[in-house]
Parts: C-alpha cells; structure tokens; sequence
C-alpha cells in the first residue's frame, strides 16, 4: 500500500498559525477608520503594492514549502503491517514544493554544472567502449539529455523553450488581468470595460496597475525560468549535483520562517514589558529597564552563539526527541527563531516603554483613570490600540534585518542545522567554490538575487508601511 | 551632574552582575557540566572515568553554587559560580580549552581588531555623512531620489555579499591587494585597506538613509528658514545649523559603539584572516570553546556599558540644554 502521511512540523504549525491570527487581526480591525485609511494609503502607493505582489509570490512557495509529509513504502519482505505502523513511513520528509518540483530534485547530477550546461563542469576520465581511456567532458545525466548534437541544438532549444515559456506567461497574465478586472468590476458595479480603463490610467482606488505590471514581469521571468527547468539546470548544479534552482526555492522558506517566527517571541514580551514599565512606572519600570539594559549590552552574535551552542548540547543529547532528521533540524529552526526572538525584543520594547509614557498623561486616559477604570481595561482599551502602529512598523522592519541576520549566522555556524537549505548555508557553501580555478559562481549569484529581491521588496514595503501608519510622517 | 555620573557608574556593576548570572544560567545551568563533557568527548569515548577526567582538568567538577565538602568561606568560594564567573570581575578569564591563558590572548589581539575598526568607523562616519549632506542638498531632486534608491538596494544586499564581491573584483580580478593576511607593523595597511574599503561600503546604505531623516527634519525647521533668509548660501546653513543640531540623534547611535571597536568584526576578520578578537570569537563558537565564549561576553557587556555612558556625556558636551538629572 502505497500513499502518504501528513506531517506537521512546529514551524508550519506556527507559520500558518501565525497567518490565520494577521488573516483575523485583518478582520477585525475592518471597521476602524484610521487602520482602513492607513491600508488604503498602503494599497495607493504603486511602491507598496509592487512589493507586496513580490512578498506574495515569495509566501506562497514557502507556504506549499510547509506542507509537509512522508510516504509510505511498500513493507519489505511481504511483511503486513498495520495501515497506521509508523514503521513504514520513509524517513524522509517531503513537501509540496518538493512533490510539485519533483523534477528539479530528482535529476541530480554527479557534481558541479554550470548554468544551461549539457556537460559536468570538469573533465573526467572516461572509459571509451573499446576500453580506452580518455580526459573529457562527460553529458549530464539528465541537463540537456534530449540533444542529440547539442552542440548544434543547444541555442535553438533554450530559444524555443524560451518562446514557449513566454508565450504560456502571457496567457496567464491575461487570464489573470481577465479575473481582476472582473473582480473589481463587480465591486465598484461598473462595466469590465469601465474597469479597465481606470485600472490601466492608475486612477482610483489600490494600484492595481503596479500589481500588473509587477505581476506581468515576474510571469516572463518565471515562464522561461520554468520551461527551461523542466529540461537544463538553469543556475546549474552544485558540488553533489543538486540543481540550485530547487537550493534557492527552498531557502525562501527558511528565510520566512525566521523572519516570521521570531515575533512570536518580540511581539507578546515587547509589548506586555513595554506597557507595564511606561504605565505602571516605579519599581515595575526599573525592573523591566533593567531585565533590557543587561540583554542590550551583550553584543548580539555572542548572545545568540552563547544560546545556539547550549541549544545543540540539549538537542544533541536527546537524540530520542525526534523521529526523523527533518524534525531535529526544525526543532534547531525552531529554536533559533526564539533565540533571535529573546535578543531582539529590546528595541521595541523600549519604543513602547517611551510611547506610553506619553500616552498615560493624555486627557482621555487620565479621565478613564478618574471614573475608575481599572487599569487592565485602560491598558487594553485606551493605550494598546494607540500603540498598535509602532508594532506594526516595528514588525515590517524587522524582518528584512532577520533575513540577513540568517545568513550570517549560519556562515558564523550558529544558524540553521547544516542540513537545513537556507541563503547562509548556499553563501557559506559557495564561499570555497569561488577558490576554485575555473571559479563556479552560479550557486552564489543564484542566492545573492533571490535574496536581494526578497530583502528589496520587503525594506521598500516595510517603508510604505511605516508612511502610511506613522502620524508623524507625511 | 556629578551625581548623575556616579548613579551611572554605581548601575554599571549591577549590569555586569545581571550579564554574569544570565551567562552562568547558560552555560552551567541549563546543560550541566556533565552534558558539556559528553558532547566534547564526542560519542566514542564517553565512559564515566573520561566525563570525571574532562571535569576535574577544566575545574567543572566542583558543585556549582556550596560546596557542603569544605570549611569556612571555602564553601563558597570552591564552587563553579566563584570560580567560573565572578573572578570575571577582575579579568581573570582562566584557560582557553587548547590550554592558553585567555586574558593574554584577548589583550594581543586588541591591537589587530581596532586597526581594522577604528578606520572603518570614522571614514564610515565621514563617507556617509557626506553623502547624506550631500542628498539633502539635492533634497527633492532626481539626484535625491536616485541616491534614497541606491541606499535601499544596498541595504539590501548582505555584508556577505559586499566582503565576497570585494575580494574576488579587488585581489582575484584586479590583484591590488592581498586577499587575506596579516602582517605587523607598516606591513599592516597592505592588508587592511580592503576590509576597510569593504566596511565603509558595506555600512552606507543603512546610515545615509538614516542621517538624511534627521537631516531633513531639521533642515525644515524655522531657524534654518530664518538663517537662509538672513542671507545664509544653503551650503552655509547646511553645515553651520544643520549638521550641527542633528549631532544629538547622530551621537545616540555613534558613542555607544565605539567602546566595542575593540572587540572587532566578527565577518570581516574572519573573511580576511585577521587575528583579532573578531576571529577569535568565531574560532571559539566553532570549537566550542565556553570559557573563551563566556569571556568574550563579558567584555563585550562591560564595553557596551563603558559606550552607554560616554553617551550620556557626549550629550551634555554638543547640547547644552540637556541636564543629565
């Protein structure tokens, strides 16, 4: 019996939980005038939404990267086993991605490939059938093994894989512009036609034309990227073969998850800290200020190694936590989050402290005080709501610095577990490729633009965000 | 005043103490010593005699906070908290793992870290404060916009990335330099100016932005209005009214770094092969090397706090309205 068992590891347990709660958040704070005008000022910016069409493409591979689960294989042997015997299940832990780009892994090749090669990048000695032997470029196992004489069928065949990657990107925009049109033409109760226009003249409402636009050049980016996947290894291979092209999809999930999963720990300790030291003030004040100074003055890298290196001790001395590989490295992701979590609270938390501070003295809430509100209430009516944008901005903020803390943590060895793909184990792998004569630079340069981007989209959406929310800009 | 200073440098040890309990918890409490010992012995060797042998070399095999075994202050004082953490008050570090003393070590490889921090800090400083002078004198213009664009790409791209690239174009492509060493003496500078280059580079996207914020919002204050209207060219007004009071929101940020110069850059050092304290840090994290982590904490904490307090007093020396109370 063949088939597959879902599996829920922590970090997808808490990513789409954490989606639910901003999908609920979203809900309920619909009808408040200012956080609607706010998201509207979000949505009119054609920067913002041009990011924000970037961050969902980029969500949504790391979402299918969390859909987790094992296959089942046949019992060896004969032996029957009970439909629920976990003792069946293959030790390794597959995903969405990896069953939708099952191409991309499985073609492995014996080591390195440049990009769109049909040869390894090094000569290997080759035994001829007449048992000769000589230096060559051995064909890929699988890049380009369709050619015949690829020599003189390469550039015709990425030509043509091009234009056929091309040509189904342009359908799907069109399809796509086709709904949205529609959708907003249901809404605002006009004609399609009327829809249109005011869409393609940018006038009224959210910057549809930017999420176009955006849309329309990430599909004849992607059409190509996947018509010549299914064939070559478009960022070629690494050094056991695996294409970099899957490497650097399944780093985006990585990447999110630290961005992501760290405010689980900065949200609820920043802004319960902050508010109690601002409001309450007195002893309760000194000691949250101090608990901050003294996590603020060890420098952060050392913090976080001092914490990561107790954390392998636990994870590597209780082996019998975890049943598969797959786990124990997102058990160490995990952690890693609450880590980075643990040292980075301080900064909103001493943002909050200030704001509050302020906020306490302000006629209303000194007249909620008066009527003897209690303070929980005054807390969770009067100065929590009134604090919700700096969270917000704080949060934005925060995650392209996360991205980038990731990387260099791993490079520094305290970040993700080596078997875990992320943008630091790529950089740290790549860094010994570069040594080598003739340099392989393509698993680099694949990970510095998926990188790039990501970090790009969100610093320019963190800053629309911060625009649009913070009263003193503008 | 005075008596500000001095609550300050009285908060200071209680910070210290705060850092060393919060660094004994990690190391000693939440994996006992025992654990440590299986883990560095690796999976083969771990028999009882051997844990015992490993505690007893690195003095772990002490109780950790009374010893119920000895007499008088003893029961206190031969313990893992005295011995491990609170003669860090007094800089004794004790002994790496490979056995040398790590006080030395840390005081011998100062020198190389602040060669390469002190320079990347104030041509850093220079550059891009230039540079985001140089926006807000263009402010609202296509040079400003193209130059706030240019500073969120590069932003964007991490320190990885900058400190790779430079090596491979300068010393692969270009061979103008080393691509990583050290040397003593005047020697030095043939392999520092990479680093340093890479450093300013690598810091100006973050700042300028950052220095152009505070400089427009004080460029469109009324007194910088008045003094243009006085006559004042805008490159006058810039330097003279401008520059000079955004100091206070630049100072925040810019004293209290620069205590922890001394302890070096982790990346970079590493990248370039330099011994300094940046390098040193990252051998131990690799080795796993606790006593030396465990140092370098400290140092890092009692020089962050050194940089808290020039702080405090570099505000009353550029703004004499601040009265530190």
């Amino acid at each position: 019996m063949t088939g597959i068992q879902p599996l829920v590891l922590w970090t997808d347990l808490l990513l789409f939980g954490l989606l639910a709660c901003t999908l609920l958040a979203g809900w309920s704070v619909r009808r408040s005038e200012p956080m609607r005008a706010a998201w509207r000022r979000v949505g009119e910016s054609s920067v913002g939404m041009t990011s924000l069409t970037i961050l969902m493409v980029f969500l949504l591979v790391g979402l299918m990267d969390s859909l987790h689960y094992r296959e089942r294989l046949a019992p060896a042997g004969g032996e029957q086993l009970a439909a629920d015997d976990r003792r069946q299940l293959s030790t390794e832990v597959r995903s969405a991605l990896d069953a939708l780009a099952a191409p991309l892994r499985t073609r492995v090749e014996k080591t390195y490939s440049a990009p769109l090669a049909y040869q390894l990048f090094a000569r290997q000695t080759v035994e001829g059938p007449d048992g000769s032997q000589k230096r060559e470029f051995p064909r890929l196992k699988h890049g380009g093994a369709d050619l015949k004489y690829p020599e003189h069928e390469l550039d015709g065949d990425i030509v043509g894989r091009i234009g056929m990657g091309l040509a189904v990107a342009a359908v799907a925009w069109i399809v796509f512009a086709a709904v949205l049109v529609k959708v907003v033409a249901m809404s605002r109760r006009v004609p399609a036609g009327a829809a249109w226009r005011a869409i393609w003249r940018g006038k009224g409402g959210p910057a549809w034309r930017a999420v176009l636009a955006t849309l329309g050049v990430m599909l004849l980016l992607i059409g190509p990227l996947a018509a010549l996947a299914t064939e070559y290894h478009v960022f070629g291979t690494d050094k056991v073969g695996q294409d970099v092209l899957f490497l650097t999809l399944k780093s985006i999930r990585t990447a999110l998850v630290i961005g992501t999963l760290t405010t689980l720990v900065t949200l609820p300790l920043a802004v319960a800290l902050g508010i109690m030291a601002g409001y309450l003030g007195g002893w309760v004040d000194d000691v949250i200020q101090y608990i901050y100074t003294v996590l603020n003055s060890i420098p952060g890298v050392l913090l976080i190694a001092a914490a990561v290196l107790m954390m392998q001790v636990v994870i590597d001395t209780h082996p019998e936590w975890f049943e598969t590989a797959a786990e124990r490295a997102d058990a160490r992701l995990l952690a890693l989050c609450l880590i980075l979590g643990m040292t980075s609270w301080t900064g909103l938390c001493r943002l909050l402290r200030g704001e509050t501070l302020k906020l306490r003295e302000l006629e209303y809430v000194q007249a909620a005080r008066a009527f003897g509100v209690s303070t929980t209430r005054i807390l969770a009516r009067h100065v929590l709501p009134n604090l919700m944008h700096l969270v917000l901005i704080a949060l934005v903020m925060d995650f392209s610095g996360l991205v980038l803390a990731e990387a260099v943590l791993s490079y520094v060895g305290i970040g993700v577990d080596p078997g875990t793909v992320s943008f630091g184990t790529m950089i740290n792998a790549a860094r010994m490729e570069l040594a080598r004569e003739p340099m392989v630079w393509w698993s680099l340069v694949a990970a510095f633009i998926f990188m790039f981007v990501l970090v790009l989209a969100a610093n320019l959406f963190a800053d629309v965000v911060r625009d649009a929310f913070d009263p003193r800009a503008s | 005043m005075f008596a500000y200073i001095v609550r300050r440098l009285l908060y200071a040890p209680l910070i210290l103490i705060g850092v060393n309990l919060l660094t004994f918890a990690l190391f000693f409490v939440v994996n006992t010593p025992d654990d440590m010992a299986r883990m560095q012995l690796g999976a083969k060797r771990v028999t009882p005699e051997a844990i015992e042998r490993w505690k007893v070399e690195r003095g772990y095999d002490k109780p950790l906070l009374f010893n119920a075994g000895a007499e008088g202050a003893e029961t206190l004082t031969r313990t893992i908290f005295f011995e491990k953490s609170l003669r860090m008050f007094v800089f004794d570090f004790g002994r790496a793992d490979d056995g040398r003393d790590i006080a030395s070590e840390i005081q011998s490889r100062m020198g190389p870290s602040l060669a390469i921090a002190l320079p990347t800090f104030v041509l850093g400083l220079l550059v891009t404060v230039s540079f985001a002078l140089l926006l807000v004198f263009f402010r609202a213009s296509y040079l400003d916009f193209a130059g706030v664009v240019l500073c969120v790409a590069m932003m964007s791209i991490s320190g990885l990335f900058y400190i790779i690239g430079g090596q491979w174009l300068v010393s692969k492509i270009w061979h103008l330099v080393p691509i990583s060493g050290y040397g003593g003496g005047l020697d030095a500078s043939r392999f520092l100016v990479l680093p340093v280059v890479i450093g300013v580079i690598a810091g100006i996207g973050g700042s300028a932005r950052w220095y152009r914020t505070i400089f427009l919002e004080e460029a469109g204050k009324d007194y910088v209005r008045t003094a243009r209207a006085k006559g004042l060219s805008e490159l006058q007004a810039l330097f003279r009214h401008v520059l000079k009071n955004a100091m206070i929101p630049i100072l925040t940020g810019v004293v209290v770094v620069i205590p922890s110069l001394f302890m070096g850059s982790l990346i970079t050092e590493s990248f370039f092969g330099i011994p300094g304290l940046g390098s040193y840090t990252i051998d131990a994290i690799n080795a796993q090397d606790f006593p030396v982590v465990r140092a370098m904490v400290f140092i890092g904490s009692l020089l962050y706090i050194v940089g808290l307090i020039l702080t405090d007093l570099s505000y009353t020396l550029v703004d004499p309205r601040v009265r530190l109370e």
